[in-house]
């Protein structure tokens, strides 16, 4: 019997207390690991909990249809129609768009396919940098040098305006357009471009209809990224767009985007669980449903079309 | 004859549901070298690493039958798998060093298992070396990175290094398929010497390898032990046809 | 025979001119696409210097307009309504508590996170879960994390609108970032050291805590130093949980109210006079020094370990 137990401890220790300890490691990891469920939840649990404060006194087809956001002013004059806010935010996301996807595109094709290498070396930092800078130094950017330099060409055009505020924000998708493309085409493997090259083509036929098709999933997905980086992009357009929600669609006028009334709301002396402080949140709620279907479009289009090589 | 240092029954291996070892019978003496022959896909390497658990770390690994060493079974819930890994060393295929220092490498053993001693620490990694035939070219610069050594040391410090957790069984696998043939032959010399203190099974593609430094071989095919038996009749006179169409090069 | 000849030699002539005349139509032709190949070059290098025009164009801006403003008195007074009395001591110490905060915060949960998904996680739904939500998140609208935070840390835990309830919104809204670099630089390390540590009979955790984790430190420094730095340019979220824009004190504990560099310089620009906008360019200078310097030790990290 004794001799049996011997035996056994042979591949047997006691465990040390430092040993039994580390058991619970992994359970902390875990706990780690699960904060960031806890955090969609933490969102999603706030959104909807002051959302239906809000949607309890101001009916949902109102909110949806209603041309008129007055939420800020005194009680009697108080309209809650988002469709103001939302033209606003897509008409300096299809602005960004206009000059932050060809230019993006561009560089994207010109780092992967014909920058040499010291070139791209000198070039990508730069562009990190770019992409490092900080919202509110853009918005600061857009009001003291692009307004004042787009009046001399339009000068009827207000002091806040929408076509401002879309060339910076155009601006700051950039570079996040540009490495996204140029990291689908450069994924491109190298013996399909060779076998262009071996007909003949020259380098912008290679761009163009081979590198450029078969990367195309990954480009349309960074466009989709980058395009919801717009949607969500706050203190450039509070600051150069202005807080006047249009319905005109018109991008020499003051706007107001989604974004920039939650600043403009949170910055004034609203109190806590007013209709306008609940509003905050409906307009939030519905920038993150529009922000989420735009990340899960673009990662579906970017698996569903994954190019296998 | 040497007792027996392992001693494997029934030994059934699965990978999801492809059966990779198939009723496995072997005893390993004591204090010998045992070589693991057989074309790669065999399953030799597989059975290296069911000796001291590492198919533990692939999921989707099922075994079934018995290995015994020291008369318990190394598969129930009385080991602890550390302590068996502490017993049973491993060396692996490519050197693997720490990118630490050469002490530090030899000395990350013992340290794990609780020694901090730093004069009994000197004296393990100076035997350790010494037992790995690599202290004298490397005495004097104990404190510089391991991943300077050039691969033939590597992989003798890799040696060192499993030595210095004092085990009773080494297992090595493939251990000279990334060196020279200078480099292979230190640790082929190696080997004949560790055998007196330590029970080795190897496993390797190079037949005249295993027919210079084995005691035993175990020729394996497609997950079966095919022939287990001493080198020098496994290499003159098969029992089996196939491991005589193995080693006169006729597949594999 | 002999006309038969002739005409046969006048059609070999006739194909000649012909295959010639091709061959000059295809050189003519690779010349044209050789063109457009050329001039697309030049398109192609002109979009991707806007961006680096743009960045010149806007450093240069800023540093004229502010450079003068950034003084000894700008950096030790505290906000005020008068722009020559004006300073950003206050801001520059919330953001440095801020930070304080956030970074502790983010390492170890960023790293336990990368841990657990890298070396403990079995396939399946948990970990995917997990993964899902990262990828999401670090999708989500910066001010969107600002309302999280507004309603969890400062109404539900009531922690006010203490810098507390501003850096804890910040660590959430970097983790993603910290957590999808950590693994990286965690599954960069070799699965044979792994093996040669866990064949010695160290435990999981101690062949992450010896051999993983020195070994993926750097990279994880990397991510975790360059995420800090989109942390201090942040706005949206703080003016969301309340920070002060107008403060005579720096934060005596995390309790306090507090300001932060982007906050000060957000209140400077909304101001109409010209003064408080040179002051806003000098509160960015600032700023940008900061992230440079970050950004740089990043950078520096990332060279001195490639491995």
């Amino acid at each position: 019997m004794s001799q049996l137990a011997e035996k056994k401890n042979f591949f047997r220790k006691e465990k040390t207390w430092r040993e039994k300890m580390e058991a619970l490691i992994p359970g902390f990891l875990l706990l780690c690991g699960l904060l960031s469920v806890l955090t969609t939840v933490g969102i999603v649990f706030t959104l909807i909990k002051e959302t239906a404060s809000f949607f309890a006194e101001v009916p949902f087809v109102d909110f949806i249809t209603g041309t008129k956001w007055t939420a800020l002013f005194s009680e009697d004059q108080r309209e809650f129609g988002i469709l103001p806010l939302l033209i606003g935010s897509l008409q300096i996301t299809l602005g960004a768009a206009v000059v932050a996807v060809p230019l993006g595109i561009g560089s994207a094709i010109y780092l992967s396919e014909y920058a040499p290498e010291r070139i791209r070396r000198v070039i990508k930092p730069v562009l990190e940098v770019l992409a490092g800078i900080p919202t509110i130094v853009f918005g600061y950017f857009g009001v003291t040098f692009v307004t004042p330099l787009l009046r001399d060409f339009f000068p009827d055009m207000d002091f806040f305006n929408a076509l401002s505020a879309s060339i910076v924000v155009g601006i700051m998708i950039l570079p996040m357009i540009a490495s996204l493309s140029e990291d689908a085409m450069r994924s491109v493997p190298r013996n399909i471009r060779e076998a262009a090259y071996g007909l003949g083509s020259t380098r912008l036929e290679v761009s163009l209809k081979v590198v450029l098709p078969a990367a195309l999933s990954g480009i349309v997905a960074s466009f989709v990224l980058a395009l919801s980086r717009a949607v969500g992009e706050t203190m450039a357009v509070t600051i150069i767009a202005g807080s006047t929600p249009s319905m005109s669609f018109s991008y020499l006028e003051s706007i107001q985007t989604m974004t920039a009334f939650m600043v403009q709301a949170s910055t004034g002396d609203i109190s806590y669980h007013s209709l306008p402080y609940y509003s905050i949140y409906a307009v939030g709620a519905t920038l993150f449903v529009i922000t989420l279907t735009m990340n899960l479009l673009a990662l579906y289009i970017s698996r569903r079309y994954k190019e296998e090589y | 004859m040497n007792p027996t240092a392992i001693s494997v029954k029934n030994l059934d291996l699965y990978y999801g549901e492809k059966q990779a070892l198939k009723n496995i019978h072997v005893d390993i003496d004591e204090r010998s070298v045992t070589a693991l022959i057989g074309p790669s896909g065999c399953g030799k390497s597989t059975f290296l690493r069911t000796l001291n658990r590492m198919n533990d770390l692939i999921p989707n690994v099922r075994i079934e039958g018995q290995i015994l060493i020291k008369d318990t079974d190394i598969y129930s819930d009385e080991v602890d798998v550390e302590m068996l890994r502490k017993r049973v060393g491993m060396v692996f295929q490519a050197p693997n060093p720490f990118p630490k220092s050469i002490y530090e490498n030899v000395a990350y053993g013992p340290r794990i298992h609780g020694l901090n001693d730093k004069k009994k620490l000197d004296e393990i990694v100076e035997r350790s070396l010494r037992g790995a035939a690599l202290w004298d070219e490397v005495k004097d610069r104990l404190k510089d990175r391991a991943t300077g050594l050039s691969g033939g040391q590597q992989q003798r410090l890799c040696i060192a290094r499993a030595l210095a957790v004092e085990p009773d069984i080494l297992l090595m696998d493939e251990p000279t398929s990334a060196l020279d043939p200078i480099s292979t032959l230190k640790v082929e010399e190696l080997v004949q010497e560790l055998k007196k203190n330590y029970t080795i099974v190897i496993v390797t593609h190079n037949m005249q390898q295993a027919a210079r430094i084995s005691d035993k071989t175990a020729f394996f095919l497609n997950g079966d032990l095919i022939e287990y038996n001493d080198t020098d009749k496994l290499f003159s006179n098969p029992d089996h046809q196939q491991t005589e169409e193995y080693i006169t090069g006729r597949f594999g | 025979m002999a006309a038969e000849e002739l005409m046969s030699k006048h059609k070999t002539a006739l194909n000649h001119e012909r295959a010639f005349d091709e061959e000059r139509k295809i050189a003519s032709r690779v010349k044209q696409r050789r063109g457009r190949n050329r001039l697309a070059h030049g398109l192609f290098f002109l979009a991707t210097l806007v961006g680096v025009l743009v960045l010149a164009v806007l450093l240069f801006d800023i540093f004229q307009r502010g450079w003068s403003y950034v003084t000894a008195d700008f950096m030790n007074n505290f906000a005020s309504r008068f722009p020559s009395r004006a300073g950003i001591k206050g801001a520059l110490w919330g953001s440095i508590w801020l930070i304080a905060i956030t970074a502790p915060l983010t390492f170890i949960i960023g790293v336990g996170a990368a841990i657990y998904l890298e070396e403990y996680a079995k396939k399946g739904w948990i970990s995917t879960l997990i993964q899902v939500n990262i990828s999401n998140l670090a999708g989500v609208p910066s001010i969107v994390f600002g309302m999280l935070g507004l309603t969890i840390f400062v109404q539900i835990l009531a922690l006010k609108k203490s810098v507390l309830a501003g850096g804890l919104t910040l660590t959430l809204l970097i983790l993603p970032v910290v957590i999808v670099a950590a693994r990286e630089a965690i599954a960069s390390v070799p699965n044979s050291l792994r093996h040669a540590s866990l064949a010695m009979g160290a435990t999981r955790w101690q062949t992450i805590q010896k051999v993983v984790l020195p070994y993926a430190l750097p990279g994880i420094m990397t991510g975790t130093i360059l995420a800090l730095s989109r942390a201090i340019g942040e706005t949206a979220p703080l003016i969301m949980v309340g920070a002060a824009t107008f403060l005579a004190f720096t934060p005596g504990s995390v309790f306090d109210e507090f300001s932060a560099l982007p906050i000060q310089i957000y209140n400077w620009v909304a101001q109409p006079k010209e003064e408080f906008s040179n002051l806003a360019a000098a509160g960015i200078i600032v700023l940008l020094v900061i992230l440079l310097t970050m950004n740089g030790l990043a950078i520096f990290l990332r060279n001195k370990f490639q491995r």
